[in-house]
């Protein structure tokens, strides 16, 4: 089995703040069931002090997961909102005394869970919203542009394997390979010309893959690099811009959560009414595709639906998804979150 | 306090026996010689393989002693029968083989179907995991060279029925072959009753050392050998024997047919007891696989809402040694291939258990397991997002983004 650390096994077999959190004021959740990790995070911040008073949460998964989320949570309690974003997957990996390679995803799990939470403290939107399109790459595990570019940076990661491993993108049927690869080397390449990576480490696109020497699965820590000196750009590459996630500042008012915005000027039965159309314009493409998706319910801003055939699979389902929730923004003109209905 | 521990892993590797390592030592420290030397070195290493092989052909009822090829394994095994078998009918270029085979078949037949044009048609099974008989039938023809579908699976412990299935094979003129890795030891075999022309074993499944398996091939079939070389199994497969090994397997295989009858009904008591144990303890979990016709050392037992590896790491704590079709525990990020052509739903795939029993397997362990699960799966339910304590699932639909 996976040659987990001590601190690892502690934090597996004893917990802490395992458990719901009745009077959280801020959720975050992510993954899937299908997709064979999940993590709700739960906050009960100070709204006068913005302190993380108390940290709960409750995960699927593997034993590393589940030490993730109970390290997060240690790691955020009693600090300020502030201060809780700037922890990153390599906090939880280093408070842990490292993990295995191929579980790296979990502390990414964490911190995505976070980055939800400090988004539904905020009331920010979540991320996703600064791409434009073709935002997920990986649809057999969900996995978009943007969480794979943090972990890309926040981990210098090099190779397509390591992006697998801390990500899971890739990690299903591959098909993604080709643009994960562009990715990566799009990133990588930003890098180089942040000066946060060296020329010779970058990933190429359609480059040889170099024989990287083969990682023990054991405590993981990337080396800090010495700062790059400012090396020339990779040869047979433009350097390309790459639009940086953008983060909103904290700002010191908390917004009101999800205010229903008025220049839409719809009543909620006319908005449900408009996103069944929706639906019924888009479901040819999901029959054409061996599966259905009929709408249950739309309830303030959640659109629940019920997913059947080849739709209903963790594949398909992150991708029909994903393409519903943006058409329900552009014609409605507010975001709006799509879940399929618990499978019985 | 220590407990003993519990290994009900056997359908991953078995113990081997101790009179097994007995009876091999003395061909490493006294009689190594070559079985092909004239000298006094090795002169006993022939009777000792002959013997060895006539132990084995007891075990699966083989006709003639020469029908067995040894080989290096399960895996070697399976790669010769389906070389072989498309070599020997170049005419014919299809390859029928089940969706839920071990690797040892699926890889390969995924390799030959990209890189040497190969059609191969890959039948599904129902969730119970029962083979589709009527796809099957639809997939024959006179381009099939060959159908491979396993004896006994080693995630679910389904059995598949051979006999029949090689008898279709038969009528559209196609060789058939079956990866009997985990039927060997653990159902009756008499292979001369049968229309099977091929079929692989694995000696380190049935309490012998590892590294080494054997192909039967039926005589008369036609065969190409993988490995070239020595005159060695006459010609079949070049190699100097691995003589100690060979003489364990055939050790094993004598006590397992000696104890057999006694054993089986001992066995599928002791799962059936594993199994009431814990479903009747433990609330939304289910048994996987074919019920009315399994190994009788197998159970794969699927737990919702929760994950296999946290499952298995919590059992190990306590001393107990299980499998589990979780993808964490492989390295690979999805559920076993066979609960997913089964259809088992992801909320339960993520949490199947397999616990395989051996023959050494006691009643006091049994219900040792049977008091230790129950309370593991609560713990981590508690911890799960999608479990709510009043039973059932819980309201958790993660954001998909
Ligand atoms: C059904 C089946 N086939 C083949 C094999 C491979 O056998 P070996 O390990 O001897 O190569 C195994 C063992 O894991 C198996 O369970």
């Amino acid at each position: 089995m996976w040659d987990y650390s001590e601190k690892v096994k502690d934090h597996f077999f004893n917990p802490r703040n395992a458990g719901a959190l009745e009077d959280a004021n801020a959720v975050g959740e992510v993954g899937s069931i299908s997709c064979g990790d999940a993590l709700k995070l739960m906050l009960k911040v100070n709204p006068e002090t913005e302190i993380i008073e108390d940290a709960r949460f409750q995960t699927f998964g593997c034993g590393s997961a589940i030490a993730s989320s109970s390290a997060l949570t240690e790691l955020i309690k009693g600090k300020t909102i502030v201060e809780a974003r700037a922890l990153t997957n390599q906090d939880i990996a280093e408070f842990l005394g490292g993990l295995p390679p191929e579980k790296m995803h979990c502390s990414v799990m964490g911190q995505e869970a976070l980055t939800a939470a400090v988004a539904a403290w905020t009331g920010e939107a979540v991320d996703e919203d600064d791409h434009e399109e073709g935002a997920l790459i990986c649809k057999c595990f969900a996995v978009d542009a943007g969480m794979i570019e943090r972990a890309i940076r926040t981990n210098k990661l090099t190779s397509l394997e390591m992006v697998t491993f801390y990500t899971k993108a890739g990690g299903g049927c591959s098909s993604c390979r080709e643009p994960l690869e562009e990715l990566l080397a799009d990133v990588n390449a930003a890098m180089v010309a942040d000066g946060t990576l060296s020329a010779a480490e970058a990933f190429v696109f359609g480059a040889a893959p170099a024989p990287t020497p083969k990682a023990k699965a054991t405590g993981f820590v990337i080396p800090d690099l010495p700062p790059a000196p400012p090396a020339a750009p990779a040869p047979l590459q433009e350097p390309i811009a790459i639009q940086p996630i953008r983060v909103k500042p904290v700002t010191a008012a908390k917004l009101p959560p999800a205010p229903a915005p008025a220049p839409a000027a719809r009543t909620s039965a006319q908005e449900a009414i408009a996103i069944a159309r929706i639906l019924e314009e888009m479901r040819p493409t999901f029959q054409a595709d061996g599966g259905d998706v009929t709408l249950l319910d739309v309830d303030g801003n959640r659109v629940s639906v019920e997913m059947t055939g080849a739709c209903a699979g963790c594949q398909i389902a992150s991708l029909t998804l994903g393409g519903l929730r943006k058409r329900i923004r552009e014609q409605l003109g507010r975001d709006f979150i799509v879940v399929p209905a618990p499978r019985n | 306090m220590t407990l003993a521990p519990i290994y009900l892993d056997n359908n991953a590797t078995t113990r081997v026996f101790p009179e097994v390592v007995q009876e091999m030592v003395p061909f490493y420290t006294e009689q190594f010689g070559n079985a092909s030397s004239i000298h006094a070195f090795g002169e006993e290493v022939g009777g000792a393989l002959r013997q060895a092989r006539r132990s084995l052909q007891a075990l699966i009822g083989a006709e003639f002693d020469h029908e067995i090829i040894f080989t290096s394994g399960g895996t070697e095994s399976n790669n010769t029968a389906i070389r072989s078998a498309l070599a020997a009918n170049p005419k014919r270029t299809e390859f029928i083989t089940s969706k839920v085979e071990h690797p040892a078949i699926l890889s390969l037949a995924d390799w030959l179907e990209k890189h040497e044009g190969v059609t191969v048609h890959r039948i599904p099974v129902d969730n119970e995991g029962r083979l589709d008989i009527d796809a099957y039938r639809a997939a024959l023809g006179p381009k099939t060279a060959l159908v491979s579908f396993m004896w006994a699976n080693n995630e679910t412990g389904t059995i598949f029925p051979v006999d029949g299935l090689a008898e279709l094979a038969h009528q559209a003129g196609a060789l058939f072959h079956t990866d009997a890795v985990q039927a060997v030891g653990k159902v009756q075999i008499d292979l001369k009753a049968t229309e099977i022309d091929m079929l692989s074993l694995s000696s380190h499944k049935l309490h012998g050392p590892k590294g080494l398996g054997a192909l039967y091939v039926r005589k008369g079939t036609r065969f190409r050998p993988l490995l070239r070389g020595g005159h060695q199994e006459r010609g079949r497969r070049g190699g100097t024997e691995n003589a100690p090994a060979i003489i364990g397997l055939g050790k094993a295989a004598e006590m397992t047919l000696a104890t057999m009858e006694q054993d089986l009904p001992r066995i599928v008591a002791l799962r059936d007891r594993l199994e009431a144990g814990i479903v009747s303890q433990v609330s939304h979990c289910f048994v996987t696989g074919d019920r009315r016709d399994r190994l009788p050392n197998t159970t794969t037992i699927a737990f919702e809402y929760i994950e296999g590896e946290a499952i298995l790491m919590m059992l190990n704590r306590q001393g107990i040694a299980a499998s589990s079709g979780s993808a964490c525990t492989s390295g690979s990020l999805e559920p076993s291939h066979v609960l997913r052509a089964m259809d088992i739903p992801f909320t339960a795939a993520h949490g199947a258990i397999r616990f395989s029993l051996s023959r050494e397997t006691t009643e006091a362990e049994v219900d040792r397991v049977i008091a230790a699960v129950p309370a593991i799966i609560d713990q981590l339910r508690e911890m799960s997002p999608f479990w709510s304590s009043d039973g059932g699932k819980a309201q958790f639909n993660p954001e998909y983004a």
